[in-house]
């Protein structure tokens, strides 16, 4: 990637529309078949098939006539920037891959929901939407297909739950961005109660280069039973903070020690969030797992964006627990009781703990309070994920929560 | 319907399959604490309260915490509600509510009938392990109705979601995010809806609370309380009032599965204040202010009749019992309806058509669940307010249709509107002016009573080409016709509303020939029509001349006296007609519950007993008798039930009329066929339970032997009850009552409005046992009447027309003071084409001359408003009572 962004010619010149020429020559369900063969999976986090999602919507006939497909660029995730350095740098590969996206699920109208702080981004993927129009590759009769589709991009106002598919709709839609529930499945009533498919933009970025180099191509190129390439990077006290796309399966070694030169000088690796605030704490033990979804998933952790945050042996872990949960409490939607009514607790609790004021049975309530904000408690996986990194800093790391129990209370 | 098996705890259950578990536990009994679930607004799976433990067969002991509310039935289910992470849930649930919500319960409106209470102690959560500040918020001035609290707010959203979604309000709002929201209007202000008060009783806790009953505040145990029926229009919504002090402190919403189900208009919840009014008439009295004894003020009426003829006007807002006494008393030729001429015609015409058939009479719950809708000429908004509430719920049902389709169950509400969207099952609305409901209709069609006719002539003509074709309707009108003719030929359950709101028969006979053709093209129709008062259709049974042709024979026959029933003649005639009545009468008697202008000349008053102080039958806008129960008995005055004066004046005259309201039930009902069902509305007076009577006081009221201790430290023997099988008591039965009877909608850990669940044969459906009152009408399915076309004289110039205000047209609740700030200030409504011609404009005030009377008003513009009308809003103080259509000359600007 050079250091403006790539425009639609130099797009071209490297291969760009090729990915949907290839598209539009296929019936739309075999672009959804070579997108679930080629095995990508969603790069959002949660990692689901992105071919099997697509082949959830109705399609023929009797299918609503209206279908939308709607990119999340809601990236909100503390320590994860991957989809900004994409419509940054280049959107082209995005805006083609939503075409095909449209393309396969026979979706005429497709929608970018974009983070509000993401200006250079909301820029430049304006600039790109207005090119691809200005050549005909947006609008009516893309490419002489017949196949039409436009592309609108919406800035959020600014919330973490509109990263959760279904309070994006919600959002999308001028509504109070509160997560709905499943079923019924967006792929059957999504935006304004219409077949709709949400995609990350990651997602989206691999698709034109799977169509034009087909699906054994994009599995061969990595390095685990997870296809493809994956934007991964690293933040915290390590040398060089950073993003790069690198075959899913690599070492988070790798990463850590190569990509991002290791830990900075004097700091040593005390715990990692292997992609965003919320998935589990892994240790330095288990920096030679493969960075893919499975394997990740069976160390007790989520590979969630593939973007690990790094915590050193100099900075306060329940400090850093408690900055994780305050976000996760201040972006709560508000909707469901454990979720809105826990975490605050949560954060006061581990405020408490800091100043060395815990009283006894904080640590049983903290450990309660992980189940009952998880999994199936709520209404949506937002409190869950937020209970992740606390569970598992309880489980390596209990003792730190122990010493903020004050002395005297004890003795009480 | 069909059903699965449930295995809870051990217990196997049979529930219907088309329901969630939290509703199908609920139905059979089973006390499982919810927040977000409400029955009229379905699951949204917010409160995450209703944990039940989902097992995979009987041997799992495992299994996971599911939330009940958002699970559908399925057969063979197992589940368990004690399982240790179920109930622990359950209990974490309520700790975390209350991290923020105020240990207030003793100084809270709440407390005694809180459904957050109920809850907790359900759960069995008692010790807080919280100890950190709480969140606050600051409060809103929401106007008369309703007090705000909202530090109270446990968030379950359910104030919005039935505010907002389902009965189409928009000033009050989600707020905010995270442990920060907000319930409330963008500013302080007056809620807006009709509907605001339900709130109270949606709301789970202390939030949003009554404010007239907050300002003269008993606990819920220490009120004594009544079954009653609302008096403020003809829908007849079924009211719970309570008292303390010799006050009505409240009145709650008594759920009835076929009309009102969970929810009243303000109305009908604030319209009872009239009755505290302490200047209310209280002692009998003659014309110079002397104030006489009961007996001598008897011994005076009955002494009218021996010296000659003695008229009697009944009224439409008292009950059968009133009415049938003193048509009794004065003899079946003297007694007249309280009502105009024209406004007796319109409800004569009105029984008839329900009477006749082939339409079914919708109730609201039909109305609700009508999938394509006509109103003709009715602002039902402001004459019937319950039934608009159905209809926003009619549109619908398009919704459910789409939900059917792609297999949402229809409990699921958000996901049904998610999916639905904007789509509505049809409404097409043809009014003089704009309605309430515009907003929802599929389109609407503003034009005068005559061309209102004409247009569903036009519609009777498509559903069947053998009636003639309306005259003079432009191709847009025709096309209108044909599309709403189309769709009611669509839908399996058409609806037309019409009534006597427009003042109009022609649209009423047309309401009636569109359900003759919808009968001939092999649909099933329903129609709803809404009449002037709460007893209508009772008095328009019962029969009798109208005031009109009391002026008659006033003027053309010797007289003794008249005797006025509970009627302000000022509401059926202008006040120069009714002085020339009154002028021609030697003796005025009036019985009254409130000061009327007929009270003022009365050369005996007779004060009447409120709603609230007697007994009686109502029959409601759908032929249904209903029975309203005496809730206190008032004290140191003469206040009685009006049947009582009369039956004392007919004992005075030697004539036994009984003693009690069932003689009179019973009378009434023998002497006319069509009210012959009207002792079955409620069980009599000798109604027993294991021999005992109802009582009226819960079994924690307190304070009793102290009430009255300032005046006399004896304990007064309680008032005995002599008319209904209620007693002025916290002794009795109060298991298995009579739907009709229960005035206290209480359960074991159930003490809020929640605890209908436990009086329902099943969730939304009747009360056990059946829902109250007796339909009088049978219209025959099969009867295919002629098309009638009433006569259509469109005046040349301007006429008038009512123009209706839910708070202001109707007589007794406008006197309230709470209600009073609601009532629009009196104007004339014209078009801005008709004010452009006449040179007027929005609040010049102009002088016009209808019917002989001379009227100044100031001008509000009604931009929907048919050129030719000029609109005269219903019973605003200073607009005289002209009949609709009346022609209506322009005089002049008044400087």
């Amino acid at each position: 990637m050079g250091d403006s962004p790539l425009t639609l010619a130099e797009y071209k010149n490297h291969g760009g529309t090729e990915g949907l020429r290839a598209a539009l020559k296929l019936a739309p369900h075999d672009v959804t078949t070579l997108v679930k063969n080629a095995g990508l999976r969603g790069r959002g986090g949660a990692g689901f098939p992105t071919g099997v999602k697509w082949s959830l919507v109705p399609m023929g006939e009797t299918a609503p006539k209206q279908k939308y497909i709607v990119a999340n660029g809601d990236e909100m995730e503390p320590g994860t920037f991957k989809d900004r350095l994409l419509l940054e740098r280049d959107a082209q590969q995005f805006i083609e891959g939503m075409i095909i996206g449209g393309y396969a699920i026979q979706a005429s109208v497709g929608y970018v929901f974009l983070r509000n702080e993401y200006f250079a981004a909301a820029e430049n993927l304006r600039r790109n939407i207005a090119e691809w129009y200005a050549a005909g590759l947006l609008g009516d009769n893309i490419l002489g297909s017949g196949f039409k589709f436009d592309l609108y991009l919406h800035t959020s106002a600014g919330r973490y739950i509109c990263g959760e598919e279904t309070a994006l709709i919600s959002s999308l839609e001028g509504k109070r961005a509160i997560p709905r529930a499943k079923p019924p499945f967006p792929a059957q009533s999504g935006l304004f109660g219409k077949p709709t498919v949400v995609n990350n933009i990651e997602t989206i970025s691999n698709v034109p280069h799977l169509l034009h180099y087909g699906a054994d191509w994009f599995r061969s190129i990595s390095k685990s039973k997870d296809a493809g390439t994956k934007l991964f990077g690293a933040s915290g006290m390590v040398r060089k903070p950073g993003t790069w796309e690198l075959p899913m399966g690599t070492p988070a070694r790798e990463l850590l020690e190569v990509h991002a030169g290791g830990m900075r000088d004097g700091l040593k690796l005390k715990a990692w969030l292997p992609g965003g605030a919320s998935t589990d704490f892994l240790l330095p033990s288990h920096l030679d797992l493969p960075m893919d979804f499975d394997s990740i998933g069976k160390a007790g952790s989520r590979m969630g964006t593939g973007q690990m945050i790094v915590l050193d042996d100099q900075t306060s872990l329940l400090g850093m627990v408690r900055n994780l949960e305050k976000f996760f409490a201040q972006e709560s939607c508000g909707w469901c009781t454990p979720c809105r009514d826990g975490l605050p607790w949560t954060v006061k609790l581990l405020d408490r703990l800091i100043a060395g004021q815990g009283r006894p049975g904080d640590l049983e309530l903290l450990t309660q309070q992980t189940k009952l904000l998880g999994p199936g408690r709520t209404f949506c996986a937002h409190a869950p994920g937020a209970m992740e990194p606390l569970q598992s800093a309880l489980k390596y790391f209990r003792s730190e929560f122990e010493a903020g129990i004050e002395q005297q209370k004890v003795a009480a | 319907m069909s059903k699965v098996t449930l295995h809870v705890d051990g217990r196997t259950i049979e529930v219907p399959a088309a329901t969630n578990l939290l509703q199908a536990l609920l139905e059979k009994g089973i006390d499982l604490p919810y927040f977000c679930w409400h029955p009229a607004l379905g699951s949204v799976g917010a409160c995450r309260q209703c944990a039940v433990q989902q097992l995979k067969d009987e041997n799992d002991k495992n299994g996971r915490v599911v939330m009940a509310c958002m699970t559908p039935c399925a057969d063979n289910l197992h589940l368990s509600l004690d399982h240790p992470e179920a109930a622990e849930m359950r209990k974490a649930v309520v700790e975390f509510l209350m991290t923020n919500h105020p240990h207030d319960c003793p100084v809270c409106e709440e407390g005694g009938h809180c459904h957050l209470q109920d809850m907790t102690v359900m759960t069995g959560h008692n010790y807080r392990r919280y100890n950190f500040a709480k969140r606050t918020h600051r409060n809103q001035d929401l106007g008369p109705f309703i007090g705000h609290e909202m530090n109270r707010c446990i968030s379950c959203y359910r104030c919005v979601r039935y505010y907002r979604d389902y009965a189409g309000g928009k000033d009050l709002d989600a707020f905010g995010s995270a442990s920060n929201v907000y319930f409330g209007r963008a500013s302080d202000g007056a809620l807006e809806s009709e509907f605001s008060g339900n709130l109270v009783e949606v709301c789970p806790t202390g939030v949003f609370t009554d404010k007239p009953y907050g300002e003269s505040y008993t606990r819920k145990w220490d009120l004594q309380q009544s079954p009653s029926i609302c008096g403020s229009c003809s829908i007849g919504c079924n009211l719970t009032v309570g008292e303390r002090y010799g006050s009505v402190k409240r009145i709650e919403n008594r759920y009835h599965g076929e009309i009102n189900g969970y929810f009243i208009c303000d109305r009908g919840r604030y319209g009872y204040q009239f009755t505290n009014d302490a200047a209310r008439p209280r002692r009998a009295r003659a014309k110079n202010g002397e104030v006489l004894t009961a007996d001598a003020a008897v011994a005076r009426a009955a002494a009218l009749f021996k010296s000659g003829r003695v008229l009697g006007i009944g009224s439409p807002r008292a009950s059968l019992e009133a009415n049938h006494a003193l048509r009794e008393l004065v003899g079946a030729g003297n007694f007249f309806r309280g009502e105009s001429k024209s406004c007796g015609e319109l409800n004569t015409l009105g029984v008839e058509i329900l009477s006749k058939g082939p339409a079914r009479i919708a109730s609201i719950h039909d109305a609700e669940t009508a999938d394509a809708v006509l109103v003709l000429g009715e602002d039902v908004l402001n004459t019937g307010a319950r039934l608009a509430l159905a209809l926003r719920q009619s549109v619908r049902q398009e919704a459910f249709k789409m939900a059917a389709h792609a297999n949402i169950p229809l409990w699921q509400d958000s996901s049904i509107r998610i999916l639905a969207q904007d789509a509505k099952s049809p409404l097409y609305i043809a009014t003089p002016a704009a309605t309430g409901l515009d907003e929802i209709a599929t389109r609407t069609f503003r034009d005068t009573p005559a061309r209102i006719a004409a247009l569903a002539q036009q519609i009777v003509h498509m559903l069947d080409s053998t009636a003639a074709p309306a005259a003079g309707l432009g191709e847009a009108d025709t096309g209108l016709a044909r599309e709403i003719a189309e769709a009611l030929k669509q839908a399996e359950r058409p609806l037309i509303v019409s009534g006597t709101g427009c003042g109009s028969a022609a649209v009423m006979q047309a309401a009636a020939n569109v359900c003759t053709a919808l009968a001939k093209a092999g649909k099933t129709p329903q129609i709803s029509l809404v009449f002037p008062d709460s007893n209508s259709v009772g008095t328009t049974l019962m029969g009798g001349g109208t005031l009109d042709d009391l002026v008659h024979t006033v003027q053309s026959s010797k007289l003794e006296a008249v005797i006025v029933l509970e009627n302000d003649l000022l509401r059926h005639m202008t006040r120069q007609a009714a002085d020339n009545l009154l002028a021609l009468v030697p003796h005025l008697t009036v019985i009254d519950c409130v000061a009327t202008s007929a009270t003022e000349q009365a050369n005996l008053l007779l004060p009447a007993g409120s709603f609230a102080e007697s007994d009686g039958t109502l029959v409601n806008n759908e032929g249904r008798a209903q029975r309203y129960f005496q809730t206190l008995v008032p004290k140191d005055c003469d206040i009685q039930e009006s049947w009582r004066w009369i039956q004392q004046i007919a004992r005075a005259c030697g004539r036994d009329f009984g003693d009690d309201l069932d003689a009179l039930t019973a009378a009434c009902a023998a002497a006319h066929p069509k009210l012959a069902g009207i002792v079955n509305a409620a069980p009599n007076a000798k109604f027993r339970i294991s021999g005992l009577k109802i009582p009226r006081q819960s079994h924690r009221y307190s304070g009793r032997t102290a009430m009255d201790a300032k005046a006399d430290v004896h304990e007064p023997r309680p008032p005995q009850d002599r008319d209904t099988p209620l007693a002025f008591s916290m002794e009795g039965a109060r298991n298995n009552l009579p739907a009709a009877e229960i005035p206290i909608f209480w359960a074991p850990r159930w003490n809020s409005p929640q605890s209908v669940t436990r009086f329902q044969q099943e969730i939304n459906g009747p009360l056990k046992g059946g829902d109250p009152g007796v339909r009088l009408l049978a219209p025959d399915a099969n009867a295919r009447p002629a098309y009638h076309a009433a006569a259509m004289t469109e005046n040349p110039g301007l006429c008038v027309t009512p123009l209706h205000h839910l708070f202001g047209s109707e007589a007794l609740s406008a006197r309230g003071a709470a209600l009073q700030t609601k009532i629009p200030a009196a104007y004339v409504g014209l078009s801005p084409a008709t004010a452009q011609k006449l040179k007027l404009s929005e609040g010049i005030k102009a002088e016009f001359e209808a019917a002989g009377v001379s009227m100044i008003l100031p001008v509000r513009l009604k931009p929907e408003l048919a050129d030719s009308l000029v609109g005269l809003p219903v019973g605003l103080k200073g607009v005289p009572a002209i009949a609709p259509g009346t022609a209506l000359k322009f005089i002049g600007i008044v400087a």
